[in-house]
């Protein structure tokens, strides 16, 4: 009897969610530190809004206790690699002596840079991730050597930007000489490739809120970027999960710090222009 | 290189002349999205079926679809329709088309072509990230195939 009831229950839990359809994000707000508000769902930047209504960030689409965690410092394993990282900040390095600080003073001062990367260099007539400007700083400013494009010493100094521009909204331009890239990026967002023959849209435009497998699936926004997962105890950068998500279709990847995988990175940050910076994030 | 090629077509080929009456992944005909012919020339096996459709490492197709028969299962998918019922909904051949390649059934369709080979944008090796290599096959091996549309064809309501 008791086998039998045990067996209806689980397939009423099975019928139950397969009905709900587009199952919808919780509704929660997201407060850091019991100070900073930070936007997670708001009106669709007009780019896209032939897709979608609403933007959503990837925190309301995880459990209870994740989003708890992300909203207090002191239980957010991420900001440790933020520590890490105000280290390296002050401390010289290279053939010129020189620190981060020396140039820019205070991380703080560095509020605002998160939001609007990728961007246009005029310069390098090139688009730009804080990847790239922060390699350029090191070998051009600092005669170091560059830092190896998803590795620990870059994934947490993008982790310290983004945390000076929490709660900031996301805003990179799409338009002048941007603008080919972010073509470009679209175009890869979607692209159905590998053997399952999946494009980012597949999942992310089509079908989030929905479960795949084990996993309740989000837009896929990177405003909370880099991601400290539980899954694998570190911060992700977001090369690491764009790698992810194509190998996830049996395809071969791009390379982190590609030319696509920049393209990728500014379309993608678009589609979650209004949504507030929330690096270091806490994804499983 | 080419010489590597041609060897590797020629030892594609001997394999799978070994199983008279099993149809390669670039010879099945598609009549209206369905396959009339077994793949493998057997008849397929329900029990063998029903592992494959629930195991995350052959057909995985509860990542998509809810199956109320595999409750033991745990997380299954809400991409597509629950597949209760489908061996009332769809005819053998339907449903050997359906997993074969389901984009002959549903143009566009998110599922996945199980028995497909060719015509990949950035094909990989398995889930390595890395470029597909000569070992390269279809998801499910035509057997495979033809045990999981038998155990589809089980699933009456
Ligand atoms: C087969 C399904 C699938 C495809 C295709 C896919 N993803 Fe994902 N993606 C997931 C899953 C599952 C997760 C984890 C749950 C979530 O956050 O959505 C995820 C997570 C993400 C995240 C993290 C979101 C966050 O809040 O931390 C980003 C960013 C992302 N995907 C981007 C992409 C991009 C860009 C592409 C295409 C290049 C892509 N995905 C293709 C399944 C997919
Ligand atoms: C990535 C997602 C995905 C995977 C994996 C997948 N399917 Fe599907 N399947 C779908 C979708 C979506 C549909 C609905 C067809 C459409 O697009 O209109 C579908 C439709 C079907 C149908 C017809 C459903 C009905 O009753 O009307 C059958 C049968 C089916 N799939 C079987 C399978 C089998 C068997 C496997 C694994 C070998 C599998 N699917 C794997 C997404 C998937």
């Amino acid at each position: 009897m008791k086998r039998t009831t045990q067996a209806l229950g689980a397939l009423g839990v099975v019928l139950f969610s397969a009905s709900m359809g587009l199952a919808d994000p919780v509704d929660d707000t997201l407060i850091i530190n019991e100070e900073t508000e930070i936007v997670t769902r708001t009106a669709a930047p007009a780019h896209i809004s032939d897709a979608l209504d609403e933007v959503m960030s990837g925190w309301l689409f995880r459990g209870a206790e994740t989003r708890a965690m992300q909203a207090d410092d002191f239980d957010n394993p991420g900001m440790i690699f933020v520590e890490q990282a105000e280290e390296k900040w002050a401390s010289a390095d290279g053939s010129e002596g020189k620190s981060c600080a020396d140039c820019h003073g205070a991380p703080e001062e560095m509020a605002g840079v998160r939001p609007v990367y990728p961007k246009w260099n005029e310069a390098a007539g090139e688009v730009r991730t804080l990847e790239m400007q922060i390699n350029d700083c090191r070998t051009t400013r600092m005669g170091a050597d560059k830092w190896k494009y998803t590795g620990g010493d870059m994934v947490n100094m993008t982790a310290l930007l983004a945390s000076v521009s929490r709660g900031m909204p996301v805003d990179v331009a799409i338009d002048g000489p941007a603008q080919s890239t972010w073509e470009q990026g679209k175009e890869l967002y979607y692209t159905r490739t590998g053997q399952l023959e999946l494009s980012c849209a597949n999942c992310h435009e089509d079908n989030y809120g929905r479960m795949i497998r084990a996993d309740h699936l989000s837009q896929g926004q990177i405003n909370g970027f880099p991601t400290y997962r539980l899954k694998n105890t570190k911060l992700n950068a977001v090369h690491s999960r764009f790698k992810g998500c194509i190998r996830d279709t049996r395809a071969e990847t791009y390379d982190a710090g590609s030319p696509e995988f920049v393209a990728l990175e500014l379309y993608v940050a678009s589609r979650g222009n209004g949504l507030g910076v929330e690096g270091p994030s806490v994804r499983n | 290189m080419k010489l590597h090629i041609t060897t590797a077509i020629a030892a594609v080929a001997c394999a799978t002349s070994a199983w008279a009456g099993e149809i390669a992944p670039t010879q099945v005909a598609f009549d209206d999205g369905q396959v009339a012919q077994s793949l493998s020339g057997a008849p397929g096996d329900p029990v063998s079926g029903r592992e494959i459709v629930g195991s995350k490492k052959l057909g995985n197709c509860v990542a998509c679809h809810a199956v109320g028969d595999l409750s033991e299962v745990p997380f299954q998918g809400e991409i597509g329709p629950m597949l209760d019922g489908a061996g009332d909904r769809w005819s053998e051949a339907e449903l050997r088309g359906i997993v074969a390649n389901a984009k002959m059934m549903f143009p566009e369709t998110m599922m996945p072509a199980f028995y497909k080979t060719e015509g990949f944008i950035r094909p990989g090796n398995a889930y390595t990230g890395k470029a597909a290599d000569e070992t390269f096959g279809p998801i499910l091996a035509a057997q495979q195939i033809e045990d999981v549309v038998a155990y589809l064809a089980t699933l009456k309501e």
